[in-house]
């Protein structure tokens, strides 16, 4: 437990310590990649936060400018798309960070081009992308896209890192009797998931679901910590992947769910027969609909929120400098961002356990044993004498 | 300006969610800290029940916020 906890404050420190790298670079990273001058209005910061938000093509760390000409540091990341032509491959860096439809790559003979993150193929005549009234391209459509953009190639990297330290951790309980390095700082997480959340909300079932609570736990929860790391992940802050999390957690409850929760949801017991309609249609409402919703939204819109709330204060520092002088506004916006990012870690771990916690509820509802007809002895929720430790990993 | 006029009913909307949002996460606050000062034996419990209750709440303000962006 002393080195989880001494771990878990190493890694707060490094964590903070590295959104504070970040800082070298916002300054610069907040020129406008175009014009190459600095920035110095609401807009482009608004621009600067939106765009990170989003998901990319490349890992772009900063920039800066050098007799005159723009220069990004940062590191590209496969391009994997399907055009008219079949499948392209080829790496980011061939935009040259470009993201305003500028620079046309040609490849397998199509034209492409990147505009606000996104990958469009341009007509053949096409020299150039048009834009109509509302900004968007009249003469280039949107691909299939297979990249490994920055998302997914967090999502890689954290389902090998996950792998590694919890197929380890499992190998060492076969033969020791307490795990060693870092599956010292797993163990007292793990339990805590299975003791604290499926334990008490599931029921004596827990076991089957244990693996998904913690790989889901663990999943959001590091990725929500590297969303503050000045690689500007944004992982749990993209739609797509909180949807496809919330369908997990959706498929497994509704597959795990027994007579009993069918049951309550069509043909509700205990309520009048020409109630019981009307109920099945909130019912079925609130477990196919609502309850993944909510689940989605939540993760989503805290950690997207966290993510514009940081950079915003960061952003202080370029809006506010008229006003306070480059200094007085650097020391404002650090000494806010500090305290925002350290809220930001609280976040992190809070939501993945909310998250945990909720989908934990839902499948103790699909699987609880409960006769209404009967007295309420709660006989189904109770729970068996904690097992050995052990037991559990192998 | 009308640009500006449109943003209007969606700022006031946030507003008000924002406000009722904040009403609910009161009370909730406001109950386990009463509930918690009265059996100081039963943290543990409320405070689960407090957090699955504000996160019920904080979906349902962030999916009204979200649906009316």
């Amino acid at each position: 437990m002393k080195i989880a906890a001494y771990s878990i404050k190493t890694l707060s420190v490094l964590f903070f310590l590295y959104s504070a790298i970040s800082f070298a670079g916002v300054k610069e990273e907040n020129l406008n990649p175009q014009d190459g001058g600095e920035v110095n209005t609401q807009e482009e910061v608004t621009e600067y936060i939106l765009h990170h938000i989003k998901d990319s093509h490349d890992f772009h760390l900063f920039s800066y400018t050098s007799d005159g000409e723009r220069k990004h540091v940062g590191f590209p990341l496969p391009v994997i798309v399907w055009t008219s032509n079949g499948l392209t491959t080829f790496m980011s860096s061939e935009f040259h960070h470009d993201d305003a439809g500028k620079v046309i790559v040609e490849k397998n003979g199509v034209k492409l081009t990147k505009l606000h993150s996104k990958i469009y193929e341009l007509d053949a005549t096409a020299s150039g992308v048009n834009f109509d009234a509302e900004h968007h391209p009249t003469n280039a459509k949107k691909l299939l896209d297979f990249s490994i953009t920055k998302s997914v190639f967090g999502v890689m990297m954290i389902g090998l890192l996950m792998l590694l330290w919890f197929s380890r951790l499992a190998r060492q309980y076969k033969t020791k009797q307490i795990p060693t390095g870092f599956g010292r700082v797993l163990e007292p997480l793990v339990l805590y998931v299975r003791d604290e959340i499926a334990k008490p909300n599931i029921g004596p079932k827990y076991r089957k679901f244990t693996g998904y609570l913690l790989t889901v736990f663990f999943f959001i929860w590091i990725l929500n910590l590297l969303g503050l790391t000045p690689f500007g992940f944004n992982v749990t802050g993209q739609l797509a992947i909180t949807a496809c999390l919330a369908i997990f957690t959706l498929i497994i409850y509704v597959a795990s769910g027994n007579k009993h929760f069918w049951q309550h949801i069509l043909w509700m017991p205990g309520v009048p027969v020409l109630i019981r309609p009307v109920l099945a249609i909130i019912e079925l409402a609130g477990t196919f609909i609502i309850k993944p919703f909510s689940l989605l939204v939540r993760l989503f819109a805290n950690i997207s929120a966290g993510h514009i709330v940081v950079m915003s204060l960061i952003g202080i520092m370029v809006v506010m400098k008229a006003e306070l002088g480059a200094p007085g506004a650097t020391i404002l916006s650090f000494v806010l961002s500090m305290f925002i990012t350290l809220i930001e870690v609280l976040v992190a771990f809070l939501q993945a356990y909310i998250f945990t916690m909720l989908s934990a509820l839902f499948i103790g509802m699909s699987v609880a044993e409960h006769d209404h007809d009967h007295d309420h002895d709660d006989h189904g929720h109770e729970v068996p004498d904690a097992e050995d430790v052990r037991a559990d990993f192998i | 300006m009308e640009e500006m006029v449109t943003y209007v009913p969606n700022l006031v909307g946030a507003g008000l969610i924002v406000i009722g949002a904040g009403i609910g996460l009161g009370k909730i606050g406001g109950a386990a800290m009463e509930g918690i000062a009265r059996q100081p034996e039963a943290t543990g419990k409320i405070q689960t029940a407090m957090i699955i209750i504000a996160a019920l709440l904080e979906g349902l303000a962030f999916g009204a916020l979200f649906l009316g962006k």
